[in-house]
């Protein structure tokens, strides 16, 4: 074990590191500049867990409605061998829906890795539809296995991801949110569906970037694909991922001895955490555990305004600084000046419409 | 985002309260608007589950879905919605007021008012666009026939929708949009569109600060989301078994019945607290007072009201799914003329509006030191008045020489920039020439010219007429927008596939 993986052991408390999957990594993209959850993931902390220990219980419940919905829908589509879905894809392709394609499930059995390397990798440039391959990605130097509801698509001598989504298309549009998550989760499969290959010595180029994605078209159960041009998207995955390659510039960041150990008390616990720097921001709600702790210690903080809040009070970061400046009862920074001018005017203007001069 | 908001965000969070963006009301609020708390279950196609809809607190009137994936009961909430809403649009239809058209030439005629329907926030907004979607292309016959009334329903509910796109409108209102338009939270805009969350700031419930309530309010368990999602656990852990024990009970009609009142008690008691909450949001909103500009606003939203009713009248057809590029272009082209206007008329309305542009140096407040209402140009073919008057400001003063400025207090006269001088202890000295809103002759109306010792406020901003911009007909589109559009067949909904 190297020192980096011991390190992260240590601050998982001996516990075994968290599985990953598609949508954990997806969500490492959200806030690149966080080190506390940076490190967390790294180290595969159990980041629900914590943030309960703590105090600040996440709220990321689904509804099983969804969940029954989304399981119905897929097995439509995949019924018949896939051949809707070839036909689907195809078409969508613009490529000629091929008389059959070969339909191989790599799901539910002992040699998974194996089975899906093997058989992506094999020779032959025929129609094919894999489905649940397993697939690798290294993160933060461990071995990631991803066991996407996925299949991957070979046509026209490509692989194409596709992925099915139970969230509706209706008139050509669907929500905006939804769409991007699928595509950046579309892009971590692309990405190791890419490095498969380029182990085997293929080239990894033979993985489009455009993925298919099916939903339910309009109000009905019919499906419909649409493309995704997912190359933003592996950029910024694959950014991420090497800066979780470099954890130990940010373990250089992270005070001795701090543990993320969840039998520890909570107090001390929260006082560890709050050692290792956050970059909080609203979005963060959305996609991290641990937000809520986070936002509680933010608290007073622009920052926690958003961003928008915080740059148009010239990016000084505290409220109580924000107020003091804006009041002209504390001597700005140098390079605070411009900033508390404007500060000031808004101030003054402020209260002279609210105390009814006229304007 | 503007400094002076942010400053408010600032001040919010120190004072543990929201603090005010606003000193009048920028929108219009009936007397008897439909509120209407729309819930959908989760992982579906906008399938109504249930919704709490009335035009006064104690109208409250409740309607459920037992089983939100079954098509014929989706389409029975629709009727029954239709029941409630289109009676409720009816009210408006009595009287009609004459508007002059045509500079006094013809009349036309108009309901004298028109219906209102708020909802918690945009969430609920985009809910009703797609309810409108999926109904207003149902049919009365054929294969999967509706109730009458559901197509009607989906036409007023689009046209509701496209009204709530519109800046200024007040037809269709998220209570939130409306709320964080008047007050700033100490919490983030995303924060903010929790409605519970955000009254929480509003108005927190005694020894509690904004902070504190919000947080509360976030707790699922004691507060339920405001729709149209609803809380997982609710899902999970009491609205399925309800669900499963209403279908179950399918040959028991006293079962059945019970399994009904089930569901009811538990739909009406996560709706209740959001009720509560968009009336208490009212009566925040109606303690302000109106802004001088917002009935001429509100006579827009009886002007399409009108029209769309006649529009109706006449069999006129549905709304198309998509827009062709000319009707897409105008729209458009509305749009954004509606915004600018918008912009403008709220800030000549509000003076902490106007305190924003002030701030980015769009407009200055001066008193006015030297004024000349006698002054006339006679180097042109007719001699013609041109008041001068001098404004000193403390502010700063980044309009050119040359620059045509306006002011709340006259809006119908221009003032153009001639002389900009800087003056002693940091003032600048403007002066002015003034034109139009003085009368006819040579003599200035009395009042019409700002005198010697008016605070005056100065600003780029107009809200004079933007002249509207001139379209093709649809059967003349450019090729370079796809030329005519091909006569687009009618779309057959009912042929949709259905689970």
């Amino acid at each position: 074990m190297t020192d980096t993986a011991q390190r992260l052991a240590e601050i998982r408390g001996g516990v075994p590191p968290r599985r990953h999957n598609a949508r954990t990594i997806a969500a490492l993209t959200g806030n690149p500049g966080c080190t506390r959850r940076a490190v967390l993931d790294s180290a595969g902390v159990d980041k629900p867990k914590l943030a309960e220990r703590v105090g600040f219980p996440a709220r990321f419940g689904q509804s099983r409605f969804a969940i029954t919905r989304g399981n119905a829908f897929e097995a439509q589509v995949k019924a018949d061998g896939g051949a809707e879905l070839l036909r689907l894809v195809a078409e969508r392709l613009g490529v000629p829906v091929p008389d059959g394609a070969t339909w191989t499930d790599l799901g539910g059995d002992e040699d998974r890795p194996e089975r899906s390397r093997a058989a992506l990798t094999a020779p032959g440039d025929g129609p094919a539809l894999f489905d649940h391959p397993l697939l690798g990605l290294d993160v933060a130097g461990r071995r990631v296995h991803l066991e996407p509801d996925l299949v991957a698509a070979r046509l026209a001598g490509r692989f194409h991801v596709v992925e099915v989504k139970s969230f509706p298309v209706i008139d050509g549009q669907a929500d905006p949110a939804k769409v991007a998550a699928a595509a950046i989760q579309s892009a971590v499969y692309v990405l190791a569906l890419r490095d498969l290959l380029a182990a085997d010595g293929q080239d990894p180029d033979l993985v489009s970037h455009e993925v298919v994605l099916v939903c339910p078209r309009d109000f009905a159960n019919r499906p419909v694909a649409s493309l995704l041009d997912v190359r933003k998207q592996l950029l910024v995955l694959r950014r991420q991922l090497d800066r979780m390659a470099r954890i130990d510039d940010l373990l250089a960041a992270v005070p001795a001895g701090f543990t993320a150990q969840l039998t520890a008390d909570p107090a001390t616990l929260a006082g560890a955490l709050t050692g290792v720097p956050a970059n909080y921001a609203p979005d963060c709600l959305a996609a991290c555990e641990l937000a809520y702790f986070c936002r509680h210690e933010a608290r007073g903080h622009t920052g926690a305004l958003g961003r928008p809040v915080r740059e148009a009070l010239g990016g000084v970061a505290e409220v109580a600084e924000v107020l003091a400046l804006a009041e002209g009862v504390r001597a700005p920074e140098p390079e605070q000046a411009e900033a508390a001018a404007l500060l000031r005017a808004a101030a003054r203007l402020r209260a002279d419409a609210l105390t009814g001069h006229p304007a | 985002m503007s400094t002076l908001r942010a400053l408010a965000q600032a001040q919010a969070v120190a004072a543990g309260v929201a603090q005010p963006v606003a000193t009048v009301r920028h929108l219009h609020l009936s007397d008897r608007p439909l509120v209407l708390v729309p819930l959908a279950l989760a992982g579906e196609a906008n399938a109504p589950l249930a919704a709490l809809v009335g035009a006064a607190p104690d109208e409250a009137r409740l309607l459920v879905v037992p089983q939100p994936r079954n098509r014929d009961q989706r389409f029975a909430f629709a009727a029954e919605l239709a029941g409630i809403v289109l009676p409720y649009l009816d009210e408006f239809r009595d009287r009609t007021e004459a508007v002059p058209v045509d500079r006094g030439r013809d009349v036309r005629h108009r309901y004298v008012d028109a219906p209102q329907v708020l909802v918690p926030n945009p969430a609920g907004i985009t809910f009703l666009r797609l309810f409108g979607r999926s109904t207003r292309f149902r049919r009365p016959d054929g294969e999967h026939p509706v109730h009458p009334s559901v197509p009607l329903l989906g036409r007023w509910l689009t046209f509701f929708a496209e009204r709530a796109e519109h800046p200024g409108s007040a037809a269709l209102v998220a209570l939130t949009e409306a709320l964080t338009l008047h007050w700033a939270t100490g919490q983030s805009a995303v924060e903010d569109l929790h409605l519970p969350a955000l009254l929480g700031w509003l108005d927190p419930p005694p020894g509690l600060t904004g902070a504190e309530a919000a947080a509360r309010a976030e707790d699922p368990a004691r507060c339920p989301p405001a729709g149209p999602a609803t809380d997982p656990d609710f899902d999970n852990h009491r609205l399925a078994p309800a669900i499963e024990a209403y279908t179950r009970a399918e040959d028991d009609p006293a079962a059945r019945a019970a399994a009904y009142a089930e569901l009811e008690r538990l739909l009406r008691d996560q709706l209740t607290p959001t009720w509560e909450l968009m009336w208490r949001g009212v009566g925040l909103l109606r303690a302000l007072p109106p802004g001088a500009r917002v009935a001429g606003r509100w006579d827009g939203d009886k002007d399409a009201f009108t029209a769309h009713a006649e529009h109706v009248d006449a069999g006129g057809g549905p709304q198309p799914r998509r827009d062709g590029a000319v009707a897409a272009a105008a729209r458009l082209h509305r749009l954004e003329r509606a915004l600018a206007s918008y912009a403008v008329q709220r800030a000549y309305d509000d003076p902490l509006v106007m305190a924003e542009h002030r701030l980015t140096g769009e407009a200055f407040v001066g008193d006015v030191t030297l004024a000349d209402p006698k002054r006339v140009d006679d180097t042109g073919r007719r001699p013609v008045l041109r008041p001068r008057i001098q404004v000193v400001t403390t502010e700063p003063v980044l309009v050119p020489v040359g620059a045509t400025l306006h002011s709340p207090a006259r809006p119908g006269q221009k003032a153009k920039v001639v002389f900009v001088t800087p003056a002693a202890d940091g003032k600048t000295e403007v002066v002015l020439e003034l034109s139009g809103g003085m009368g006819r002759g040579l003599t200035a109306a009395p009042g019409s010219v700002p005198e010697v010792g008016e605070r005056l406020c100065l600003t780029t901003l107009s809200d004079g007429f933007l002249p509207a911009g001139a379209f093709p007909a649809p059967e003349e589109t450019p090729w370079t927008h796809g030329g005519p559009p091909a006569g687009a067949p009618a779309p057959d909904a009912s042929a949709e596939e259905w689970s």
